[in-house]
């Protein structure tokens, strides 16, 4: 096992070196090849796309979170100058409904709808603001139905399908209205008792993936009856498995290429324009543009589930856990999305990295009226690490415990069993990681006085001390690496190595911005013993599917496809003579098989492929009387694996800390009644620079066996721990239990 | 849409006189993103950016002068911001760096927002308020300018000159809560001057009422003075925050302030 310290430059006022740009081999820290285009605002995102005589598409969307659709008149928006097109339900060729794995959400609405923003009507324009104007001239008559707002009332309500499109599917069968998905963990003796317990109700809001490049992409029609739409997605090749359908095209005659992304962290996963913009492109024969502005982005992408969580721990004396009884509820909005997915890495993570002998799991999700929620960074295992960790936090303090020294004492390492009762094969580094992280050296507190932007408040000016308390937390993430429960996707590479020893790698993994087009070219390198090496543009017509940018899979997918297609070629080539050789190879990791939908324990060797841990240790200061916080620094390690490329690897966790601590302290849709009434950046706030401290990181390699370069993925782990590590932090500094996330003012105040 | 951008005051107060709809626009920091959410559509706008008797600010017998075209980034500077420092501090809060070198102080008072972050210290300092038109310039004390949440006192044809004051050159401060360290819109803030030469305490507060709200008190009144803040300020609930909160929040910054300023 070896750990790389990567320190995080301060922000001193001094110059930072330039770069060299080096095509970098697996395990260097190789500069991205997008970095310089997106700093110098040069690179292309799909919102920057232009065709000849593109037209631009506009959505009509519902202002209602719930209503029976009476009718809808386009007679007067189609009248209007410039107008080519306008297009409800009854215009969709094929399929009427899609989604990522049930389809159950309509194309265009037809007699219901069941979320505020939901689609209703298409409008194509010459121009911009003449769609905005059709848009907004489609007559939609609504009457509003009582919407289902409540997670628990839900249960009871009249059912928003009562059709129940994710019912048997193998999950466990719950006749009550409105249930998405519920999962039971049985673990040895639910009723084990143990000689204390602990217990709480934790809360987590509405997150959003706030990308900041919003939904956009261009379809042109082929003028054979096809489609090719250039799309900001994480997954090229499900994207175009759910278009063409509801096209009444095959997949063939829809072809799917990656346009520049300007963020994804699952908000990408569902689609947003790409049937539409292919509607109106095959209605008006003219390339169609669709931008969503910030506003519409709100509504035009799936969230992070809210969800409800209640905890009873139970331990010895000494402090180790014997039974966790865990109950959770999350709100899945008003379509299927991810939510099933979801829901079962909820209850598979809620214990955290520990070994207990006993337990009761169980994950509810509902359909309700709210925003849809569906796939977001951490996937689940965000909301149960806040909760499971604040645990493990009130545990330490009943028993006197030092709450590193009580998480090392119940660390899981490999060999142990989770409570689905898969045995940990591979690395799970669990002690050797908090070790690193507990060890790394706290900043000295700093003294007064100081420039406002360092205290909490920041550029507010709101204290020069008064009432700011420091805090240190602690906590730890879990979670799975790649797909899961028999969903097992594969990923394709293509290789084409030429005469002159050069390549062209052809491989539909979606580059969201973690990296992964210079981890596939690292790998290729590496493998062809060449710097000679071009990486095509990733599309669904010339290379098999890579699955989803999700899961933190992506690069240990991609490395090993094309690892495996790099020696393929190079063999073939030597086959060949030395000529030209085109190689595909498709690369699959360990079978997983679904759980036992009675309980929920594993029908094989696994449900999950492989697993990472992060540990993080935070400082805080809190003005304890306005409420106000200023993270003043965040110490970080990582189980990795292997580092394919170490300076990626920590822009990942600051990055994903970032996420996290955007959850801990601002991050939340606000909704009345189902409606959305922040959906802006004014007041749905992001962390600043000024709300960002430093992070020093350890990364943790000890390799995966069945992974290529024993390398994990690491996009989630931050952003799985760092909302539970910072919240943990707030506590310490205030002694209040902020059983809720975001944190308000409010909250740490105690009003 | 048309933009009008006359070069001298005459002319835009001519435009404005011919075109009462056209909508001034400077910085566009608050209008760009009205324009951007569709939620207006001018027919004309009156690009004020180059009126050059607008811009900058001047000292006349102690009296300044602040054109409405004067930038929160200039409004930081020295020796502006040694004049009135509690401005400068406001303006510091404001936006990015981006937004306080095109947002300016005629936008705070053509928008009337009750969380215009320029407001409180303007109130503070007794600020009037110089509107103009063909018909003639005629001044307002800020107080009776502001009218209600995002309406004020300007006529169709008039425009937003300048923000003149006498500084009182007395200890002041301002101080502005969000739930994020930077950039955030006001959840509520509070400018105080704590004025020996006067014996008043005068303070400011901003997003806690429908306008930006003036309350003062003898100086002997010290200690209950935050009380007298709090009371006089009616917040409400929106997504930004409680009315509880911000009620407390003025009530902690008016003891903070005066601890600053008295000390």
């Amino acid at each position: 096992m070896s750990t790389i310290p990567t320190r995080t430059p301060r922000r001193t006022p001094s110059r930072t070196p330039t770069r060299r740009l080096e095509p970098g081999r697996v395990g260097d820290p190789a500069t991205r090849h997008d970095g310089v285009p997106k700093v110098t605002g040069e690179f292309a995102y799909s919102s920057d796309l232009h065709a000849a005589g593109m037209l631009w598409g506009k959505t009509v969307r519902s202002p209602h979170a719930h209503a029976r659709v009476v009718e809808i008149d386009t007679s007067e928006a189609r009248r209007l100058p410039g107008v080519h097109a306008v297009l409800t339900h009854e215009d969709v060729p094929g399929q009427k409904n899609y989604g990522l794995e049930f389809a159950d959400q309509p194309v265009l609405a037809s007699d219901r709808v069941r979320y505020f923003g939901e689609a209703v009507a298409l409008v194509a324009a010459e121009e911009p603001e003449q769609a905005r104007r059709a848009a907004a001239a489609v007559r939609v008559v609504y009457e509003p139905l009582e919407p289902v707002t409540e997670m628990e009332r839900a249960l009871e309500q009249e059912p928003l399908h009562p059709d129940r499109p994710t019912m048997s599917h193998g999950y466990r069968d719950d006749p009550r209205p409105n249930v998405v998905r519920t999962m039971v963990i049985r673990h040895g003796d639910p009723e084990a008792e143990g000689e204390v317990s602990v217990a709480g109700v934790y809360e987590i809001g509405i997150q959003d993936q706030a990308f900041l490049g919003p939904e956009s992409g261009l379809a042109v029609p082929d003028g054979e009856g096809g489609v090719d739409v250039y799309v900001a997605t994480q997954w090229l090749h499900v994207d175009r498995d759910q278009v063409a359908p509801c096209l009444g095209l095959p997949p063939e005659m829809v072809r799917i290429h990656l346009s520049g992304v300007g963020g994804a962290f699952g908000g990408r996963e569902d689609l947003s324009m790409q049937i539409h913009g292919a509607l109106l492109a095959l209605r008006t024969g003219r390339p169609v543009k669709i931008v969503y502005n910030r506003q519409e982005s709100f509504v035009g992408h799936i969230h992070r589930h809210p969800a409800r969580i209640w905890c009873e721990h139970r331990a010895t004396r000494a402090g180790k856990l014997v039974n966790v009884r865990i109950r959770i509820l999350l709100d899945g909005g008003a379509y299927a999305s991810s939510s099933t997915a979801v829901t079962s890495n909820a209850a598979s993570f809620a214990l955290g990295p520990y070994a207990v002998e006993n337990a009761l799991i169980e994950s509810t999700c509902v359909y309700t009226n709210n925003p849809p929620c569906g796939a977001m960074r951490g996937f689940g295992a965000v909301q149960t690490c806040f909760a499971g960790e604040a645990q493990l936090d009130k545990l330490a303090t009943k028993l006197g415990i030092d709450p590193v020294e009580l998480r090392l004492l119940n660390a899981l390492a490999p060999g142990d069993r989770l409570p689905t009762g898969q045995q940990i094969e591979g690395s799970l580094p669990v002690a050797e990681v908090i070790r690193c992280a507990a060890a790394l050296p706290l900043p000295q507190a700093e003294s007064l006085p100081r420039e406002a932007i360092r205290l909490p408040g920041g550029a507010g000016n709101t204290t020069r001390g008064e009432g700011v308390q420091r805090g240190i937390g602690f906590a730890v993430g879990f979670k799975n690496i790649c797909y899961s429960e028999g969903f097992d996707d594969s990923t394709a590479a293509r290789v084409i190595l030429r005469a002159d020893g050069s390549a062209e790698i052809n491989c539909a993994a979606a580059e969201v911005g973690q990296g992964v087009s210079d981890v596939i070219l690292q790998v290729a390198r590496t493998e062809l013993g060449t710097d000679d090496v071009v990486l095509a543009p990733p599309e669904t017509a010339s290379v098999a599917s890579a699955g989803s940018a999700s899961a933190s899979r992506m690069t240990w997918m991609a490395a090993g496809a094309v690892q495996l297609a790099c020696r393929a070629a190079l063999e073939e080539r030597k086959r060949a003579g030395g000529d030209e050789v085109d190689v595909e190879r498709i690369y699959r990791h360990a079978r997983t098989t679904p759980l036992d939908p009675e309980t929920g324990q594993i029908t094989g060797d696994r449900a999950h492929v492989a697993f990472a841990v992060a540990a993080m240790r935070v400082v805080v200061e809190v003005d304890v009387e306005l409420g106000l916080t200023r993270v003043v620094w965040i110490g970080t390690a990582q189980d990795v694996g292997k580092a394919v490329n170490p300076l990626a690897v920590a822009g990942q966790i600051e990055g994903g800390t970032a996420q996290g601590l955007g959850l801990a302290l601002m991050e939340e849709i606000q909704t009345r009644d189902g409606l959305i009434t922040n959906a802006s950046f004014t007041d749905y706030l992001i962390p600043t620079t000024l709300d960002m401290p430093p992070v020093e990181s350890v990364l943790v390699e000890d390799p995966e066996p069945g992974a290529p370069y024993g390398a994990k993925g690491v996009g989630e782990p931050p952003t799985v721990v760092s909302t539970a590590a910072i919240v943990s932090a707030l506590r310490d500094a205030t002694g209040r239990e902020l059983a809720r996330v975001p944190v308000r003012p409010d909250d740490i105040v105690g009003l | 849409m048309e933009v009008l951008t006359p070069r001298s005051l005459d002319e835009a107060l001519s435009v404005k006189a011919e075109r009462p709809d056209a909508r001034p626009i400077a910085g566009g920091t608050d209008l760009l993103v009205e324009l951007n959410f569709d939620r207006a559509r001018p027919e004309t706008l009156l690009n004020l950016n180059e009126v050059p008797e607008l811009r900058g600010w001047s000292r006349e017998n102690g009296t300044l002068r602040l054109g409405s075209g004067l930038t929160y980034a200039e409004a930081m500077r020295a020796p502006l911001a040694e004049l009135v420092p509690a401005l400068a501090e406001a303006s510091r809060t404001v936006g990015s760096p981006q937004i306080r070198t095109r947002g300016t102080l005629g936008g705070n008072l053509g928008t009337a927002s009750p969380a215009g972050d320029a407001l409180p210290p303007l109130l503070v300092e007794g600020a009037q308020v110089e509107l103009g038109s063909l018909r003639g310039v005629r001044s307002l004390p800020l107080s009776e300018f502001l009218v209600g949440p995002k309406r004020n006192a300007l006529e169709p044809d008039e425009l937003v000159l300048a923000v003149r004051l006498l500084p009182s050159a007395q200890p002041q401060t301002f101080m502005k809560v969000g739930p994020r360290n930077a950039m955030v819109i006001a959840v509520c803030s509070l400018a105080l001057v704590a004025d020996r030469e006067r014996g008043e305490l005068r303070a400011a507060y901003g997003s806690s009422g429908p306008v930006v709200g003036l309350v003062t008190a003898p100086l002997e009144e010290r200690d209950h003075f935050a009380d007298t803040v709090a009371a006089a300020a009616s917040p409400i609930d929106d997504v930004r925050g409680t009315a509880i909160y911000r009620r407390h929040a003025l009530r902690v910054l008016a003891e903070r302030a005066m601890e600053r300023c008295l000390a």
